[in-house]
């Protein structure tokens, strides 16, 4: 009985929504991938972006992308291109989109989609080898991909 | 020996990337005598590639140098093992491995062409499923498990007498529909990140991913005795933890589908040498 309650209770919070968040089977991109409001309706914060773009177990932003501000944070990978003064090519709009699901931008990409948590091939359970037990979670939150999207407008040339 | 060491060193001072220690330009020579082909063209079949080119080459130079001297490279000692049990009769038959095929020696040319079809078993058989197939058909023993170490260790002996031998492995005949499998799978994307072995190995090699210098994802290496986990490694078993680094549902070892995926891939190092066990992070 008791695991019954736990059970639904565990459903009911997997499934649920934060008001005014916008789940990731929602997300509207535009023509060119742009995603324009807010995922979280809540501003970023720069500073929990920055961590996050460091972390092994979120972002790990930089294990493909070189960012010269971060360079206290030791091995940057180079698969994808430098982060340096991107705030000054992209716009939130842009970088909200490619943060989320790059391939809505860039066709093919190599890049994971960091909002999105269907349309997978042989989805699994973490690192765990194991297929997925139950609806994926996002990569990241929707209000860590705004502190993403946040710390990246700082970067500036 | 020394020239090599000048020729590491000039190549590290060349290197401008942010992660040195890599010698990319260096080449392979195991106790001084056995010239393993680390670089060379690609095998017809490849349209995306022009030049393949071993692991070894993307090792640090320490890595490298372990792989050079078999008193510096810890998958000898599994070598011996498998030497040890190439003499042991076993199961109701009471042969042992030397009963038919009297050095292991005599099998040098047995590693470079697996996996490969085996017409009375009309299948795809890999080396480790063909040592197997000795077992139980030939022996009356036991199977070994797929990748355990009693298998790693007949694999790494298997690979070591053939060290120098170029791969090739057909991909024609009965074979190709197992091989069309493999390449199938090589280019799925798979997992919640959503990453085909070409992302990382075709796309990507030579480049970081973090701290880590992707490879081409060959496996002419295999069995492989890595430092990460201090024992020998079959490729399948390499082939499911890149597979759940892609936050994948795996594939088994000794499935249908890595047999097939070690076909292609295995074709896609024609022309490299058998270099078994080698040395790798």
């Amino acid at each position: 009985m008791k695991r019954t309650m736990l059970t639904g209770a565990i459903c009911i919070l997997a499934t649920m929504t934060i008001a005014g968040e916008v789940a990731p089977d929602d997300v509207v991109f535009s023509e060119y991938g742009e995603v324009e409001k807010s995922l979280s309706g809540l501003e970023g914060d720069p500073t929990t972006g920055k961590e996050i773009m460091v972390a092994r177990g979120k972002g790990n932003c930089i294990a493909c992308h070189q960012v010269t501000a971060l360079e206290e944070f030791p091995f940057h990978g180079e698969v994808g291109p430098t982060l340096d003064g991107i705030a000054e090519r992209r716009n939130a709009a842009e970088l909200r989109g490619i943060v989320a699901n790059a391939k809505m931008t860039y066709d093919g990409t190599i890049m994971p989609a960091f909002y999105k948590v269907s349309g997978f091939t042989r989805p699994g359970d973490a690192f765990t080898g194991n297929a997925a037990d139950g609806p994926l979670s996002p990569l990241l939150t929707a209000q860590e991909i705004e502190d993403v999207v946040a710390y990246l407008q700082t970067l500036s040339e | 020996m020394k020239t090599f060491v000048q020729g590491g060193v000039m190549a590290l001072a060349l290197t401008t990337g942010m992660q040195v220690g890599a010698d990319e330009a260096a080449n392979l020579v195991i106790n001084g005598e056995t010239e393993i082909t680390v670089r060379t063209e690609a095998p017809e079949h490849l349209d995306n590639l022009s030049k393949i080119y071993s692991g070894w080459i993307f090792r640090s130079d320490e890595t490298q140098a372990l792989q050079m001297d078999d008193f510096d490279n810890p998958g000898m000692i599994f070598v011996d093992q498998g030497r040890d049990a190439w003499a042991v009769a076993e199961g109701s038959e009471g042969k042992a491995c030397a009963d038919c095929h009297n050095e292991p020696e005599s099998l040098a040319d047995a590693r470079a062409t697996y996996p490969k079809w085996n017409d009375e078993a009309e299948e795809v058989r890999t080396l480790a499923m063909q040592i197997n197939g000795c077992r139980t058909e030939q022996m009356g023993a036991e199977a070994w498990k797929y990748d355990g170490s009693d298998m790693l260790n007949m694999e790494a002996l298997l690979s070591s007498v053939g060290r120098g031998t170029p791969i090739n492995v057909a991909i024609d005949g009965p074979a190709q529909s197992m091989w069309e499998q493999g390449r199938d799978l090589y280019y799925t994307r798979t997992g919640q990140l959503d990453l085909s072995c070409a992302n990382c190995h075709e796309d990507n090699y030579g480049n970081y991913i973090r701290a880590d210098h992707l490879s081409q994802g060959q496996i002419n290496g295999f069995p492989v005795y890595r430092l990460k986990n201090a024992k020998l490694n079959g490729a399948h078993s390499r082939f499911k933890g890149c597979v759940r680094d892609t936050r994948a549902e795996t594939y088994g070892v000794g499935s249908e589908e890595f047999i097939a995926l070690e076909l292609y891939v295995a074709s896609r190092g024609n022309g490299l040498s058998v270099e078994g066990p080698s040395v790798r992070n």
